[in-house]
């Protein structure tokens, strides 16, 4: 520790850290554009620049490190001239839009303009036009909003190593896109939308269905039943102005039913089979030697990684179809039966935290007889949208339980929504299944946290089972690349495409950072700590959907409507 | 002409390739082939251990890559200095406005490609068009328009003959 001088003020700075990151501690703000937590700064927006005494030009605060007995002024007349500036150039060929836009509201760029004092339109020439892309089921790009701040870019290729997206030629013709300009959809991306979330404006958004879920709920002849996924009740309540963390569960539940869904249905429900059909393939994959390691595949980003970069293991992916596409299955075959309802005459909708869900959703095994198991899906994003343009406040309303046969759950189930929690889930269950004993203590330290890579031994009766949990695919990147080189004490390894969970997926509201995302992380795990139902193997309605209706885990039935298949998927990599 | 080496081969002449191999392979490819079709560059980029986003993203930094086959008339308009100021960016406007496609591109039919190029050495006759090899010296969009409606006229008589 040392000290420095602030804009007049002393102030204590760290070795090591930039001078951002000292001034943010201090709580001086300084506007970013291209500064990214966690990552090494590119320093190509400017946008970020300071007076130091001493130093020739102004300097990029978020690149440059701090040190001692710096002069430092953030308030300079000729500091926020340059700002402006800076905002300036980048409206010159940004639309005059934001009535519109999918970002009114909540835009970074628009934020800047604002509290920069930029009033007017300085500079009026010819703006560039390209096309939008709406090639994909869940990711729209619109390039006329790009502010090329590069930071989808190094999303794609830093934390998740897909690379789908890269800048295009140079200078003023420079633009972010795919290779040859194809569409999203037969690029390598694999819709995480992670994106997204870092892009200060709107050129980046989710395939959005709102139009189609409203129109269902005025066809009287269908019946529209909904699902809401783990992550989604404990980040929603950040849309209306609540702070991070907080459970909106029953609220949520509650103002499904006001706008109008039929039935509300709990995705951890299916989470909680996942873990019976899952835990009992690792079973059986031990106890016939593999293929071993195997890999989750509730996260469809995944899994269409898998398909693309790693082929050669297709065969230890989980033949498990997700917990959203286990609970269309069932909703379509045995809620159907049950109600008596052509499976056509039914509407899906699930919510979600994530973007590739509406890929996954898509995908032409996830249906059957030409009817999908999931009809539509919607981000926590979207759901906002939809309770507003319904006139559904939930904060005001009291909490209601969601609808059986596919409302009780563990908070095992609930604990999918966050990494690590898929695993813990399944150890729980698994320890009882072998050995006919629960866990003394269900909570397994080790796997959660937002650590990208967490690994585990676990000695179940006298089967010890290693365990590793990653989360990024640049982090199962790095551990598909040591199973390649031969690596083998790993038997089961949950894979989540988002950083820390679902709880950060590419479809949760915008603007969170690090601390919030803990927040949600936090509150899954005050849910379990809190819940009298702790282990899937115990929730009753699932058992009873056994008795009823499946028979038994990989089961005739089961392998019909909860298990898939994958295939060597070509796109362009 | 030059000799059509296979993408294989041109990877081949550059064993242990990394990063800093990529633009004179490109190049090599583009020379062989003409231009970098989608094929190469995700053959290339797979030796490399490239995405081929980056490579895309990396060739059309650059002016010289071009990423569709040469058309049956290749028009390359001078921009280097003297023709420059004599005026070539108007004869570069009127061309890619009667034929409807940017530098690097080539026309639906084919028939037409365009390129930019830097000074071709006869800066003397600025400002110069070279199409096919032929150096047409001193034009103006007037000109150069009259020479290409003389080339689409002679693929006319062609294609009736
Ligand atoms: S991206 Fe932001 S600044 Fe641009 S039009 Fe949308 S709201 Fe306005
Ligand atoms: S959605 Fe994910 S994979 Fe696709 S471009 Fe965005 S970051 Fe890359
Ligand atoms: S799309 Fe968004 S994140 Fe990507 S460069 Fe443009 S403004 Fe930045
Ligand atoms: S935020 Fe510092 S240069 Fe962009
Ligand atoms: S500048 Fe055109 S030939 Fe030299």
């Amino acid at each position: 520790m040392f000290a420095i001088e602030a804009n007049g003020q002393k102030i204590e700075a760290k070795k090591g850290e930039t001078i951002l990151q000292t001034l943010t501690r201090a709580g001086i703000n300084v506007p970013t554009i291209c500064h990214m937590e966690g990552l090494l700064p590119s320093g190509t927006c400017r946008m970020c620049v300071v007076e130091v005494e001493g130093f020739g030009g102004l300097v990029p605060s978020c690149s440059h490190p701090v040190a001692e007995g710096m002069k430092i002024r953030t308030n300079t007349p000729e500091v926020m001239q340059t700002r402006k500036t800076i905002i300036d150039l980048l409206l010159s060929n940004h639309p005059d839009d934001c009535l519109y836009c999918a970002r009114n509201g909540n835009c970074d760029l628009a934020k800047l303009a604002a509290d920069n004092g930029v009033r007017d339109r300085t500079f009026h020439g010819e703006r560039t036009h390209r096309p939008k892309d709406i090639s994909s089921p869940a990711i729209i790009r619109d390039p006329d909003k790009c502010i090329l701040c590069g930071k989808c870019v190094r999303m794609c290729e830093e934390i998740q190593g897909v690379s789908a997206i890269d800048f295009v030629n140079r200078g003023s013709k420079a633009y972010v896109g795919t290779a040859f300009n194809e569409g999203l959809n037969v690029s390598s991306c694999i819709s995480c939308g992670q994106c997204i979330l870092v892009c200060p404006t709107a050129a980046l958004s989710e395939h959005k269905y709102i139009d189609e879920v409203l129109q269902a709920l005025a066809d009287p002849e269908m019946m529209v039943v909904v699902q809401h996924a783990p992550a989604v009740s404990v980040s929603i309540a950040e849309e209306f102005g609540f702070k991070p963390g907080t459970d909106f569960d029953g609220k949520m539940v509650a103002a499904l039913r006001r706008v109008g869904f039929d039935r509300v249905f709990d995705t951890s429900f299916a989470a909680d089979l996942t873990i019976m059909e899952e835990g009992s393939e690792l079973v059986h994959r031990v106890q016939n030697n593999g293929p071993l390691p195997m890999f989750t595949s509730c996260s469809p980003g995944w899994v269409k990684f898998v398909e693309q970069f790693y082929p050669e293991f297709l065969p230890n992916v989980s033949t498990c179809k997700s917990p959203q596409q286990m609970m269309g299955a069932v909703i379509k075959s045995f809620f159907a039966e049950k109600e008596n309802l052509d499976p056509k005459k039914i509407v899906s909708v699930s919510i979600m935290p994530c973007t590739a869900k509406k890929f996954e959703c898509g995908r032409p095994e996830m249906g059957r007889d030409f009817v999908p198991d999931v009809d539509f899906v919607l981000t926590t994003r979207e759901l906002a949208e939809l309770f507003r343009i319904t006139g559904v406040n939930p904060a005001a309303i009291e909490p209601e339980p969601p609808d059986n046969p596919f409302g009780e759950r563990s908070s095992a189930g609930k604990l999918f929504g966050a990494s690590g929690g898929v695993m813990e889930a399944a150890i729980r269950s698994a320890y009882f299944l072998l050995t006919g004993e629960e866990l003394k203590e269900y909570k397994i330290q080790d796997l959660r946290g937002m650590k990208g890579s967490k690994e585990l031994r676990v000695k179940i009766g006298d089967l010890e089972v290693g365990a590793a949990v990653v989360s990024s695919l640049g982090q199962a990147r790095k551990l598909m690349d040591e199973i390649k080189a031969g690596r083998s004490d790993i038997h089961f390894i949950e894979v989540m495409t988002c950083p820390g969970g679902c709880i950060n997926g590419g479809g949760q509201p915008i603007g969170a950072d690090q601390e919030a995302i803990k927040a949600r992380m936090n509150a899954l795990y005050q849910i379990d700590r809190d819940d009298r139902l702790r282990v899937s193997h115990k929730n009753e309605w699932v058992q009873r959907l056994y008795t009823e209706f499946l028979g038994k885990p990989l089961g005739h039935k089961s392998h019909e409507l909860l298990h898939t298949h994958y295939e060597k998927r070509e796109v362009l990599l | 002409m030059p000799t059509v080496k296979s993408v294989e081969t041109i990877l081949k002449e550059h064993p242990n390739a990394g990063r800093d191999h990529l633009i004179p392979i490109l190049q090599e490819v583009q020379e062989s082939e003409g231009f970098l079709s989608q094929e190469s560059i995700t053959k290339v980029g797979r030796a490399l251990n490239l995405p081929s986003s980056k490579i895309f993203g990396v060739a059309t930094f650059f002016n010289m890559f071009r990423f569709q086959p040469k058309g049956k008339y290749h028009v390359m308009v001078c921009r280097g200095t003297a023709c420059h100021v004599k005026g070539s960016g108007k004869s570069l406007d009127m061309v890619t406005k009667t034929l409807k496609i940017q530098p690097g591109e080539t026309s639906r039919d084919k028939l037409f490609s365009l390129e930019i190029v830097a000074c071709m050495g006869a800066c003397g006759l600025a400002p110069v068009v070279n199409i096919n090899g032929q150096f047409y010296a001193k034009i103006s969009p007037m000109k150069l328009q009259r020479i290409i409606e003389e080339c689409r006229e002679k693929e006319q008589t062609h294609a009736n003959a």
